[in-house]
Formats: structure tokens, C-alpha cells, sequence
């Protein structure tokens, strides 16, 4: 098999999310991706309100972005609680990798804020860097170590259920909008 | 069998809604699964899944003490235990300690396995499910009637009654929206419980993780919302590495709902801290109750191989009719019956066995590559064992292995049976083949059996090669024409038919009750009858006794330990070949000539069950027909069972019947006046179904349809 480049990976990847009713876009700069959201944000109509607002958990984009900004943005909170998440519309957070084959998001979450706000809210967006999105979960393997995350996810498209009679329904106990955001020029945190 | 439990096969077969509702899914199911598959080596994939689940089932021990060593290094208390009354204890000791009031579950079939609801209510604490299918079947007092989808069998009205009543109000019965009242119902239980009970998909030995799969998402809140996490897992979930992860993960979710994955994955190793940064309070029970004791049993070890995806159910034909219900009250289907045999006991999978009528379906798709049927097998030989055999078939299986007796009987059943036939057909059978002409009619005894049509038969002087026919009692004695048609063909591609005399049943009905010592006195007599031919080749144009020549006689020494026996049921086995495939490769070897350029017309094709999943043929007859000067015009499922599956369709009628409808609704759909098969098994089963219908459809074996055409 010869190995796909970033192209090929990103085209499969968004099919195949695209596939299970995830929406995906994709940006060459961290800013731009920032003003996508932010503007999704908008039209969204976010609010201060319970049920209206967003909330973002930690991680290296957020934490780059200037504060001072993000907390003139009506309805964005950048401080997580479990309180504040059940209450939350958007739930806005960092994964690591993506998934070209299954259309996935895998995220260490070992920091509940990280699955709160992937799981409380109706809508989900998430960020990941262009260039993480492995081809399966064969090559996840060699990237992910469990004795140093204590709880891995993976997110495959938005909640669903069939349980009753078959029909297919999006959003049950999780996110019933996945958003996912492909950062292709996304800085290098360390990892 | 139990009146109870036949009443129970009733009333689900006459249950609209539940037949509706799994033979709809059953059907879209079986596309859906080719297509998440699209593109993998599905028998790579398995191969790999077996392989590190075999290797897991016989390192149990080694593996549970390295989990437990694992988990407890990263923080998490591993309990291990065989006995269920101790994990019910276990977990409401945890509960008590910490003053759980609520609990919220995740789906989970080791807690259903130890009743474990009923327990912890008892004791005063409030148990919600929140995989939305649990959580009704929860509300209606009911059990899962599926492993993957427990509600299956319900309506959609059903359930807004349901929740009405949950929530006080009169809603409708459109599905999104009951949805929503499901998840705001829930979200306030998930938030306020103090414990939250998973199961566990996967328990990886090397890092101490579990693997938890959801769609909806409800497993991921039941492990992070409340302070304390318990996971319930049978051990057989263990493996060995992380990476065994994959294939399990890559093959589960494909082979359960057809879905490249599930939305969520959650991979669990150690406790991880609160919202309120406490540490997780994170609990791990292996769960024995006789696994380890099935890990040391030669024959149900592959059972352990089991990933619980439930596809077994999905393509099985008769859980289809009757639904999960009647097979218990915790695991369904075909592995649910052994299952049962197991972590309940023997006893109670005395009806529910044989609710299989050994089509062989589930065992093409089991990501496991757990012979299912093999299985079953097994569990009525020591049934039998057990408890013996009920008198009448004692009586019948007497005159079974008693070849002159049997052949005796049948002869004057020709001669009784007589007066009562019409057009080919009678109203009742002696022996066992009494009493069941429910939406078919049985063919009568012939006037002359082959055995004695065969001695009138001139075959042509001098041929080169030579081959035993092995006929099987339906051609022998209802058949006769097969036989003859048989001899016609491999006559005119310079092979000398002989009929060893001393043949006598190939003990396929003995075998299927669990009647193995039987069987193995058919399978002697009729090793000693062929082998004592001199010839190249041993055919048969029936697929059941094929298989038995070739693969049962073998399995069945094997099972009683009569070793001894093996070499001689292995030289029969390796010249026996049925008719189809021999008959294609005299054609194709330019021995046989079928006529040229005719125009025959529209045919259909039903595959017989052994014939298409244990022999492996499907393409011969299909070639050989079309060959022939005849249109294939392929039916809807065309190799599901017809229903007859030997003494199943006299046992279990009200299921037989249903599957032969199906069978003869997709035969007719094809328009086509003719429908070819190469099994007189099914030839009885569907002519006479056909004959009851009044449809205008011929039902003919293959060998006579070719023998019409051959040069
Ligand atoms: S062999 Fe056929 S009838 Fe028996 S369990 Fe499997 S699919 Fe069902
Ligand atoms: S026996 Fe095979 S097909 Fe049935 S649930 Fe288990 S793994 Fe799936």
C-alpha cells in the first residue's frame, strides 16, 4: 500500500466524518479557525443564558488566544465546570488526532473538563491539526500510550441511537451537532 | 418439549410487530454489514480476533492476575470472582460504604447475567438504565429480547405510552421526539447519581485498561459524572496487549449495527480526577461464574472468542421469527443458547437448543469464528448424555440402526401409504415422519425404491472409472429418479455407477437429536458397505449425507473418542464428492457434453444449507444449469434456509412453516417456472409447499434438470 500524504488523509477523513453527519471545516491558520468559531458563535445567537453560551476547555489553542478578547465575546467562557456544563449550548474543545479511515477524533481526556464539554453540551466543536490525522487506528497506536492517559476518547461523528424501531436518530445523551474544525497550520505544542 | 416454552415459540411467531420489526432489520442488516466491511479482508480480521481471544481463553489466570496488577498500580480496586452472589455483595458493600443513593447504568449483559438490578433495588437504591433501549425495556418491566438492540420488539407507540407515563404528559409517538424526552428524563439522573455501573467491551491485561463502546454517549457521562465508576466484566473480555485492541474495535461495531465505528470510544486505565478534583473512586470486578471452567473444555473454549456483537442473531432465521424472549431472559440467539447451557445451566437450554436448525449462517459472519452450530451440537450429545433419549426416538433410532428393519419399514410404508396417495403426495407418513403436513404435503413412499431400480438399470459395458452411489433414504425411498438421473449422467461421462446394498442411513437425524452413539453405528455400517468397493469416487445428490461421508462420520468418532475409527472415516471422506461438483468438472474436463444452443427458459436457484456453508458449493449447479440452456434469475436470499432442516420442521412446525412461506414468497417472486436445487431434503420441504400453495412452480434436483439435457 503506498502511503497517503496530508491531502489524502484530510479528503478520507472529512468523507468519512461527513459520512456519520459530522460537519467539518478546514483553515490554514490558527486565527482563522479561531474567527470561524467565533462567528459560528455568533450566528448561533450565544448568550450569557443557561443553555445559550459556549464553553471551552484548556489546551494549547485556547490557551494562545488573547484572553482579553475571548472574554468580550458574548456567550464564550473559558472557565469549566461541571455546573457550568450541563448548563453550556456549544461545548468547544482541542483533540490530538484524527482518524482518516473512521472519520474519528481521538483525545487524551484524562481532564474531566475535556469530556464535559465534549459529551454535556448540544453541539460540540472541536479543533485538530490538519497534519494529525493518521491514517486508522493501527497507526494511532504507536501515539497514544494508556500508562500516561488515563481516559482516551474517540468521537465518531455526533450521539446517535436506533433503539427504537431502527430509526436512526442524532443526539441523545451526547452532542446532536459534531463540529469539527481542521487547523492545517496549527502550532506545535510539545507533543 | 415444554408446553410453556412452545407456547412462548407461538406466541412471538404470531407477534406482528416483532416479526415485522427483525425481519426488516434482518434483511437491511445483512447489506449494511457487506458494506462496513467493504474493502477489509473479513477473514484476516477474524482469523486475528480468534487467534488473540484463544490465546486469552487459555491464559485466563495469567491474564486476570496482570490486569488486576496493572489496574491497581494506575489506583483502580480490582475484585475477581467466580461467584455472581459475591459481585452483587461486592458492589452494594461499595455502594453502602459511601451512601450511594442513585446509580446510573450503562448496557451492560454481565449485570443482566447476575440479575443484578432486582438486587440493588431490593436494597433501597435507585438503578437507572441510560442506554435508551435498556431504559425501556427497564420501564416496561421487561428483558432484552436483544443483545445489541433490547428493544427491538417494541413500537414506537409502545414506547410513548411509556413515557407518558414517566413524564406525566401525553406525547406523540414521533421518534426524535421522544428522543428528546429520553435525554432530558436522563440528564437529570446522570448529574445527580452518586455511582455509575459500566460493563466493559475489552479489558486490556498489559495496561490494566478497559474498553467501553457507546453510541449514544451515555457511557462516557455514566464513567465521568458520579464519583465512583464500577465496571462489571466477565473475564472472557480480557486480552492480551493493547494492540489486540484493534482488530476487536475495527470488527465490533461493523458486525453489530454496521457501523465503521461506534460514536464513542472510551479507553479507561486507572481513575482520573473529578470535576470537583477528587480522584475517581474506580472499582473493577472480574466476573468468573464458570468461564474459567469453559476455558478447559476442548469443545466451548471457542466460545469464549465471543466479542458480543450479536450478528449471529442478526442472520439467524429462526431468531428472526421468534424474536430474543423466548430464548431467556439474559443472552438470545444461537451463542445465547450456549451461553445459557453455561452461566446458567445445561438444563435450562434443554428447549431453546433446538430452536436451531443447524442452517450454518451464523457461523459465516462470527467475527469470533465460534462454530455456533458445532456448539449446539455439542450441548444436545450431552444433553442426551445426561439425560437420555425420549423413548420414541429410542424406538425410532432402534430401527434406524437396524438396516433391515428400517429398510423393511419403509418398504411397507410404500405399500400402506398407498391408497392414501394423490399426484405424488400423501396426507401421512408412518415412522417418523408422521403427523406434519402443515402447509406441505409430504411425498409418498416410492412404488420401488432405488435399490431395487438400480438392478434394472443396463449401464453400457466396459467403462473406464467407477463410483460408488451413496443414495441417502429420501432418494432411496422417495426419490428414486434422482437416482436413476444420477446414473444416466455419469454413465455418459464413461463412469460405472455400483450401489454398495449394505448403505443404509447416514445417521444425520440421530446426529441432530444428540444421538451420537447412533450415528456412529450408521457411520460404521456404511464405512464397511462403500469401502469395500473398489471405486474412484463416492458421490451423493444429497448435501446432508455428503456432509456426513465427509465431515460427520469423522467428528463423530472424534466426539466419542473412537479414535480407532478415524483412518477408515477419513478414506472414505477423501473420495466422497457431491454430484454438482463432480458432474462440472466432468464437464468442464470435456467427459460430459450437455446438449447446445437450447433455450430452457427462466430458473431460480436455492441454495441448501450444508451444501452452500459446509461444502462450499454454490457456483457449480449455477454454471451447470446455466449451461444447460436455462436464464438464472437470482431470489431474494437465496441461500437461506427452506425450513426443513431435517426432523426440525416435525418438531418445531410453527417456525418451519413461517421460513418455508418466505422461501416460496421469494421463489414466486422471481417469475420463474422453475426453481432448481441439490438437496431432496428441500426438494420435499418446498414442492410440498409449493403443492399446498397451488403456485405453478416446478421444484426439481439439479441432476435431473442436467440429465434431461446431457448429450
Ligand atoms: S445455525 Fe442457523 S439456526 Fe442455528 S443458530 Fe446459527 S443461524 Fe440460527
Ligand atoms: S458468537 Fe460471534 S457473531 Fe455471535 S455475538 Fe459472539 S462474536 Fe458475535
Amino acid at each position: 500500500m503506498t502511503t497517503m500524504g496530508t491531502e489524502q488523509l484530510f479528503e478520507q477523513f472529512k468523507a468519512r466524518a461527513e459520512g456519520v453527519s459530522a460537519e467539518v471545516h478546514r483553515y490554514a491558520s490558527e486565527s482563522e479557525a479561531v474567527a470561524f468559531v467565533l462567528r459560528f458563535l455568533q450566528d448561533e445567537g450565544a448568550a450569557d443564558a443557561p443553555q445559550g453560551y459556549a464553553l471551552w476547555a484548556g489546551g494549547p489553542l485556547r490557551d494562545r488566544i488573547d484572553h482579553d478578547v475571548a472574554s468580550t465575546v458574548a456567550g464564550l467562557k473559558l472557565a469549566v465546570s461541571r455546573e457550568l456544563a450541563a448548563d453550556a449550548r456549544v461545548g468547544i474543545s482541542q483533540v490530538e488526532w484524527g482518524l482518516a479511515n473512521t472519520g474519528t477524533l481521538v483525545q487524551d481526556s484524562t481532564a474531566v473538563d475535556q469530556r464535559l464539554v465534549s459529551s454535556l453540551p448540544a453541539i460540540h466543536i472541536a479543533f485538530v491539526p490538519t497534519d494529525s490525522i493518521l491514517p486508522d487506528m493501527g497507526a494511532l497506536l504507536t501515539k497514544v500510550d494508556p500508562q500516561k492517559m488515563g481516559y482516551i476518547t474517540m468521537i465518531t461523528g455526533p450521539s446517535r441511537t436506533a433503539d427504537i424501531e431502527r430509526v436512526l436518530t442524532i443526539g441523545v445523551h451526547g452532542p446532536e451537532r459534531l463540529v469539527i474544525v481542521c487547523v492545517d497550520d496549527m502550532e506545535p505544542d510539545g507533543r | 418439549m415444554e408446553h410453556e416454552f412452545r407456547q412462548s415459540v407461538r406466541r412471538a411467531v404470531n407477534n406482528a410487530n416483532l416479526t415485522g420489526a427483525l425481519g426488516k432489520f434482518s434483511e437491511a442488516y445483512r447489506v449494511n454489514r457487506l458494506k462496513a466491511y467493504e474493502g477489509l479482508d473479513f477473514e484476516a480480521l477474524r482469523s486475528r480476533i480468534a487467534e488473540l481471544k484463544s490465546y486469552a481463553a487459555s491464559h485466563l489466570d495469567l491474564l486476570a492476575e496482570l490486569f488486576k496488577q496493572n489496574a491497581e498500580a494506575k489506583g483502580a480496586t480490582v475484585f475477581r470472582t467466580n461467584d455472581p452472589a459475591k459481585v452483587r455483595e461486592y458492589i452494594l458493600q461499595v455502594a453502602r460504604d459511601n451512601g450511594v443513593k442513585t446509580v446510573v447504568k450503562s448496557k451492560s449483559m454481565a449485570t443482566e447475567e447476575i440479575h443484578l438490578n432486582p438486587y440493588l433495588e431490593e436494597a433501597g437504591i435507585e438503578v437507572g438504565e441510560t442506554d435508551l433501549g435498556e431504559w425501556i425495556i427497564q420501564l416496561a418491566g421487561q428483558t432484552p429480547s436483544h443483545m445489541v438492540m433490547p428493544a427491538i420488539h417494541m413500537t414506537k407507540e409502545e414506547v410513548s405510552d411509556l413515557f407518558s407515563k414517566e413524564v406525566d404528559e401525553r406525547l406523540s409517538s414521533d421518534i426524535p421526539q421522544l428522543v428528546k424526552v429520553a435525554r432530558g428524563q436522563l440528564r437529570g439522573k446522570f448529574l445527580a447519581a452518586d455511582m455509575g455501573i459500566s460493563g466493559g467491551n475489552i479489558a486490556v491485561a498489559e495496561t490494566g485498561s478497559i474498553v467501553l463502546m457507546t453510541n449514544e454517549g451515555n457511557a462516557r457521562l455514566v464513567t465521568s459524572l458520579p464519583k465512583i465508576h464500577i465496571a462489571l466484566v466477565g473475564i472472557e473480555k480480557l486480552v492480551a496487549n493493547f494492540a489486540d485492541i484493534v482488530p476487536i474495535l475495527t470488527a465490533l461495531p461493523k458486525s453489530a449495527t454496521a457501523q465503521l465505528l461506534t460514536s464513542y470510544v472510551s479507553i479507561i486505565t486507572g481513575p482520573t480526577p473529578n470535576s470537583d478534583g477528587s480522584l475517581k473512586d474506580m472499582h473493577i470486578i472480574l466476573m468468573d461464574n464458570r468461564r474459567s471452567e469453559m476455558a478447559s473444555d476442548p469443545k466451548f473454549r471457542q466460545a469464549l472468542q465471543c466479542i458480543r456483537c450479536a450478528s449471529c442473531l442478526n442472520v439467524c432465521p429462526i431468531f428472526r421469527l421468534v424474536g430474543g424472549h423466548v430464548f431467556g431472559k439474559v443472552y438470545t440467539g444461537g451463542i445465547g443458547t450456549i451461553l445459557t447451557a453455561w452461566f446458567d445451566e445445561l438444563k435450562k437450554s434443554e428447549d431453546i437448543q433446538g430452536l436451531c436448525i443447524q442452517c450454518g449462517n451464523c457461523k459465516e459472519v462470527c467475527p469470533g469464528k465460534i462454530d455456533i452450530p458445532e456448539l449446539i451440537m455439542e450441548i444436545r450429545r450431552r444433553l442426551v448424555q445426561e439425560q437420555g433419549l425420549p423413548l420414541l426416538q429410542k424406538t425410532i433410532y432402534s430401527v434406524v440402526n437396524n438396516r433391515r428393519l428400517f429398510h423393511g419399514m419403509l418398504r411397507a410404508a410404500s405399500i400402506a401409504g398407498k391408497p392414501m396417495a394423490s399426484g405424488g403426495f400423501i396426507r401421512h407418513l408412518p415412522l417418523f415422519l408422521a403427523d406434519l403436513t402443515d402447509g406441505r404435503s409430504l411425498p409418498a413412499i416410492a412404488a420401488e425404491p432405488f435399490r431395487d431400480r438400480f438392478r434394472k438399470i443396463k449401464q453400457p459395458a466396459g467403462l473406464p472409472e467407477k463410483a460408488a452411489f451413496y443414495a441417502g433414504c429420501l432418494i432411496d425411498f422417495a426419490y428414486p429418479e434422482m437416482g436413476v438421473a444420477l446414473v444416466k449422467l455419469l454413465n455418459r461421462a464413461g463412469i460405472e455407477v455400483v450401489f454398495p446394498d449394505a448403505q443404509t442411513c447416514c445417521g444425520a437425524p440421530a446426529r441432530y437429536n444428540g444421538a451420537y452413539e447412533v450415528a456412529a453405528q450408521n457411520a460404521v455400517d456404511n464405512i464397511e458397505a462403500i469401502l469395500g468397493e473398489e471405486v474412484k469416487y463416492v458421490v451423493s445428490a444429497c448435501p446432508t449425507c455428503t456432509v456426513a461421508l465427509q465431515h460427520e462420520f469423522i467428528n463423530t468418532f472424534e466426539s466419542l473418542g473412537q479414535t480407532d475409527r478415524l483412518p477408515r472415516a477419513r478414506a472414505l471422506a477423501e473420495k466422497t464428492v457431491d454430484f454438482s461438483t463432480l458432474v462440472k468438472r466432468l464437464v468442464d474436463e470435456g467427459r460430459l457434453t450437455l446438449k447446445e444452443g437450447q433455450k430452457l427458459g427462466a430458473i431460480t436457484y436455492h441454495d441448501s444449507c450444508h451444501l452452500k456453508r459446509t461444502l462450499r458449493v454454490s457456483e457449480q449447479p449455477r454454471e451447470l444449469l446455466q449451461k444447460a440452456g436455462y436464464t438464472l434469475t437470482e431470489m431474494f436470499e437465496c441461500d437461506n434456509c427452506c425450513g426443513m432442516g431435517g426432523s426440525y420442521s416435525l418438531k418445531l412446525p410453527e417456525i418451519s412453516a413461517p421460513i418455508l412461506q418466505r422461501k416460496l414468497k421469494h421463489i414466486k417472486e422471481t417469475g420463474a417456472p422453475t426453481v432448481a436445487m441439490d438437496c431432496p431434503g428441500c426438494v420435499m420441504q418446498i414442492r410440498g409447499g409449493m403443492d399446498q400453495d397451488g403456485a405453478k412452480v416446478e421444484v426439481r434436483h439439479t441432476v435431473e434438470l442436467l440429465a434431461e439435457q446431457v448429450k
